[in-house]
C-alpha cells in the first residue's frame, strides 16, 4: 500500500499572533511551530493502515526550511521518508493543492490523508481540491475509516451525528479529531528519524489564483457588561442572549 | 494555567539540535497529558501510577542512552538530561523511577554484567516488563557506603547473602534488585531476583516526600544467589559510585523541570492574581522573586547543557557532577519555597504543584549523595584537602 500524508508546519495554538509591519507575514520571534494537529490523525491512521497491510507512508509538505521539522516529527513517528515541495511566502490553497497532486501522482500514492484543515489559514480546502486534480474520491472529517481490498468505508462527522460513506480506492481521506490518538514518537522513532531521506523540491504550483493582500488582527472584543448580581437579573440576562448576542 | 511552553530565557534552544529538541518536546507533550492531570491523586494517596510503566517504555524512556542492541536508543547525554528535566517536571517520584531503572540498573548490568546478563535483563527493562531496583544505603550506612555491613558468602554453586538496605526506590515493585553486598571485605554487585527465599523488600510508610513513588527496605536472610547472579565486572566501591554518577547527572538536569513547574505556575498564578487593584506581578518584591526564579533556571540550564556536552565528549568528572547536583537541588528547593510565598496561601493546596515539589525537592537534595557530601567532593576537588575522613 503506497500511502501519501500531506502535513502542514504551523505557529503553535498558544502564540500570540503579532504581524509584521510589510502585513504580508506574522512577527516570528517568540513563535514556536508545530505539527498541525489534525495532520497527526493523518499520520496516525496512515501508520496504521502501513502496520495493518504494509507498504510505504510518505509525508509531504509544502514550505520553507523550516517545515522539514514538521516532516521530522512524522518521520520519528514512523513514516518512512519525506518530501519538502519548497515555497516561499504565501500560497493560495488551490495552487497548493496543484503542487501536492503532482507529487502525490508521480508517487503513485493510492491513499492519500491530510487533516481537514490547517490551523493557520483555516481554508478547508485542500483535501477536495487535490482528491479533483487527481481524479481520486474524497471523503473529508472523516472520524472512522477501513480499507478493505479497494474497498473504502469511511464515517464522517456531520452535524447532530454521524454519515457513513462508501468508496474506492483510490482515496483522499482529510482527518477529523476522533479518527484515532496519534502516539508519541518514541525515542528510537526520533533517533531513526535523522537517517531518513528528506527529498527537497521546487513546489510545481502553477498559476496563481489569490493573492495576499494583507493580515490584520481580529478587532478588539467589547468589553464584558454586568447587568446584575443576582437572580433579578436573569431575565434580562435571557432577553440580551435571545435578542442582542442571539444565542439562544 | 496557561499551557507550559518551555522556559528558554536565553535562547538556549539554539544550542540544542533538532533531535535532542525533538525528544524533549515528546516528553513534554507526554508529561503534560499522563502525568500532571493524574499526579495530585497519586501524591495524596501514596501510590506509584503502575499504568504508566508501559506507556514510558513505549516512549523509549528506559536506558534510551544505551546502545539499541540492547533496547536502548543510543541517545546522547544531553538528550538523556533533557527526557529528566521533562519528567520531573512533572514529578520527581516519576523522574526517579526512569533514574532509577535506567541509571542505577540498566547502567550497571550494562556496565558490569555478563553478556548473558544484558540479554536477559537489559531488553526486559527496556520494555518495562521487568522493573528494578538499586540497594546500596543501608540503615547505619547513608554518606558512608563504605561502611557497609551488608555481606556475601561463597557457597556452593553461588552465594549466601545476609543484610538490610533501605531507602530503595522501587524495592517492593522491583523483579530484579542490584544489591551492593561485601565479598571477603570488597564490594560486589548481584543481582537478586523477586521471590528468591529469604529475600523480602517491605515498603516503608509514612513519607512526607516522594509520595508518588515505592520507597522500601530490602532485607537478606541467608538468600542464596547463583554464581550467575554475580556481576562479574564489579569490583570495589568505586562499581556502585559510578552508577551513583550517571544518576546524579540524571538529578541535576530533572530539578530543572521542578524549577521550571514551580516558576510557571507562580508567573501564571502572580500575573492573575489581583490585589490592591493591580495584578501581584506588578508588585517590586514579587517581580524581584521572579526575576531571582528565572535567572536562576538560566544559570542551571547552561551549567546542565555544558555537563552534558562533556559527559558526552568522554571529558566529564564526577566534581562537576557533584557541583551540579549539589547546586541546582539547593536552588530547586528555594525556588519551591519563594513559589509558595508568591501563592500565598493557595500555594499549600494541591490545586498548585508547588508543595509537591516542595516536599519532593527535600528528598533529592538528600539523596544520591547529601548536599554537605557534595560540597565536600568539590571541597577535596579544589583543595586537595578531603574534610570527610
Amino acid at each position: 500500500m503506497n500511502i501519501a500524508v500531506c502535513v502542514s508546519h504551523v505557529p503553535d495554538t498558544t502564540t500570540k499572533i503579532r504581524i509584521a509591519a510589510d502585513k504580508q507575514n506574522i512577527e516570528q520571534q517568540g513563535v514556536s511551530y508545530i505539527l498541525n494537529p489534525y495532520d497527526e490523525f493523518a499520520i496516525e491512521e496512515a501508520l496504521k493502515l502501513k502496520e495493518k497491510n504494509g507498504g510505504e507512508v510518505v509525508v509531504i509538505s509544502a514550505g520553507g526550511e523550516t517545515s522539514k521539522e514538521t516532516i521530522r516529527k512524522a518521520l520519528a513517528m514512523g513514516a518512512d521518508r519525506g518530501v519538502l515541495l519548497k515555497t516561499n511566502g504565501f500560497v493560495d490553497s488551490i495552487s497548493l493543492a496543484k503542487a501536492l497532486a503532482e507529487e502525490i501522482k508521480s508517487n503513485g500514492s493510492e491513499i492519500v490523508l491530510m487533516g481537514k484543515q490547517s490551523i493557520d489559514y483555516d481554508n478547508s480546502i485542500t483535501a477536495q481540491a487535490a482528491a479533483e486534480i487527481l481524479g481520486y474520491g474524497c471523503v473529508t472529517v472523516c472520524v472512522d475509516l477501513k480499507i478493505d481490498g479497494t474497498k473504502v468505508i469511511a464515517e464522517r462527522e456531520i452535524e447532530g451525528g454521524r454519515e457513513v460513506v462508501e468508496t474506492s480506492l483510490p482515496v483522499v481521506i482529510s482527518a477529523q479529531k476522533g479518527l484515532n490518538n496519534p502516539r508519541y514518537p518514541a525515542i528510537k522513532g526520533i533517533m531513526e528519524a535523522k537517517r531518513k531521506p528528506i527529498a527537497e523540491k521546487d513546489a510545481a504550483l502553477g498559476k496563481v489564483h489569490t493573492v495576499l493582500s494583507e493580515l490584520k488582527l481580529p478587532s478588539a472584543k467589547n468589553p464584558g457588561r454586568i447587568i446584575g448580581t443576582d437572580s433579578s437579573a436573569v431575565p434580562e440576562l435571557v432577553r440580551l442572549l435571545r435578542e442582542e448576542a442571539k444565542v439562544i | 494555567m496557561s499551557k507550559f511552553s518551555g522556559v528558554d530565557y536565553f535562547n538556549i534552544d539554539g544550542l540544542l539540535s533538532e533531535e535532542e529538541i525533538l525528544i524533549r518536546e515528546t516528553v513534554r507533550d507526554f508529561v503534560e497529558s499522563e502525568i500532571i492531570p493524574i499526579i495530585e491523586e497519586y501524591a495524596r494517596k501514596g501510590e506509584f501510577p503502575m499504568h504508566l510503566v508501559g506507556k514510558m517504555a513505549e516512549l523509549g524512556l528506559f536506558g534510551a542512552n544505551l546502545p539499541s542492541e540492547y533496547g536502548g536508543s543510543d541517545m546522547n547525554n544531553v538528550a538523556y538530561g533533557l527526557v529528566m528535566q521533562e519528567l520531573e517536571r512533572g514529578d520527581s517520584g516519576i523522574r526517579s523511577f526512569v533514574s532509577v531503572q535506567s541509571a542505577l540498573v540498566m547502567y550497571p548490568i550494562f556496565t558490569f554484567g555478563s553478556k548473558e546478563q544484558k540479554r536477559y535483563w537489559l531488553p526486559r527493562l527496556a520494555k518495562g516488563e521487568k522493573i528494578g531496583c538499586f540497594g546500596l544505603t543501608e540503615p547505619d550506612y547513608g554518606s558512608n557506603p563504605g561502611g557497609m555491613v551488608t555481606k556475601a558468602e561463597k557457597t556452593e554453586g553461588g552465594y549466601i547473602l545476609n543484610g538490610a538496605k533501605m531507602w530503595i526506590t522501587n524495592g517492593t515493585i522491583a523483579d530484579v534488585a542490584v544489591v551492593w553486598a561485601k565479598l571477603d571485605g570488597r564490594v560486589k554487585g548481584f543481582l537478586v531476583e523477586k521471590g528468591m527465599k529469604g529475600f523480602t523488600a517491605p515498603e516503608m510508610k509514612g513519607k512526607h516526600s516522594l509520595r508518588a513513588s515505592v520507597t522500601s527496605e530490602l532485607v537478606f536472610d541467608n538468600v542464596f544467589v547463583p554464581e550467575s547472579n554475580l556481576l562479574p565486572n564489579s569490583d570495589g566501591l568505586k562499581s556502585p559510585l559510578m552508577c551513583l554518577n550517571q544518576a546524579r547527572y540524571g538529578i541535576a538536569w530533572g530539578v530543572v523541570g521542578s524549577m521550571m513547574a514551580c516558576y510557571h505556575s507562580s508567573l501564571t498564578y502572580a500575573q492573575s492574581r489581583v490585589q490592591f487593584g493591580k495584578p501581584i506581578a506588578g508588585f517590586q518584591m514579587t517581580q524581584q522573586k521572579l526575576v531571582y526564579m528565572v535567572t536562576e533556571i538560566t544559570k542551571s540550564q547552561l551549567m546542565n547543557l555544558q555537563l552534558g556536552r562533556l559527559k558526552d565528549s568522554g571529558q566529564l568528572r564526577f566534581q562537576q557532577v557533584s557541583m551540579a547536583k549539589r547546586n541546582n537541588c539547593d536552588i530547586a528547593l528555594d525556588i519551591a519555597r519563594v513559589a509558595r510565598e508568591i501563592h500565598g496561601a493557595n500555594g499549600i493546596l494541591d490545586e498548585y504543584p508547588v508543595m509537591r515539589h516542595a516536599a519532593n525537592l527535600e528528598s533529592v537534595k538528600t539523596y544520591e549523595g547529601t548536599h554537605e557530601m557534595h560540597t565536600l567532593i568539590v571541597g577535596e576537588d579544589i583543595t586537595g584537602l578531603p574534610a570527610f575522613n
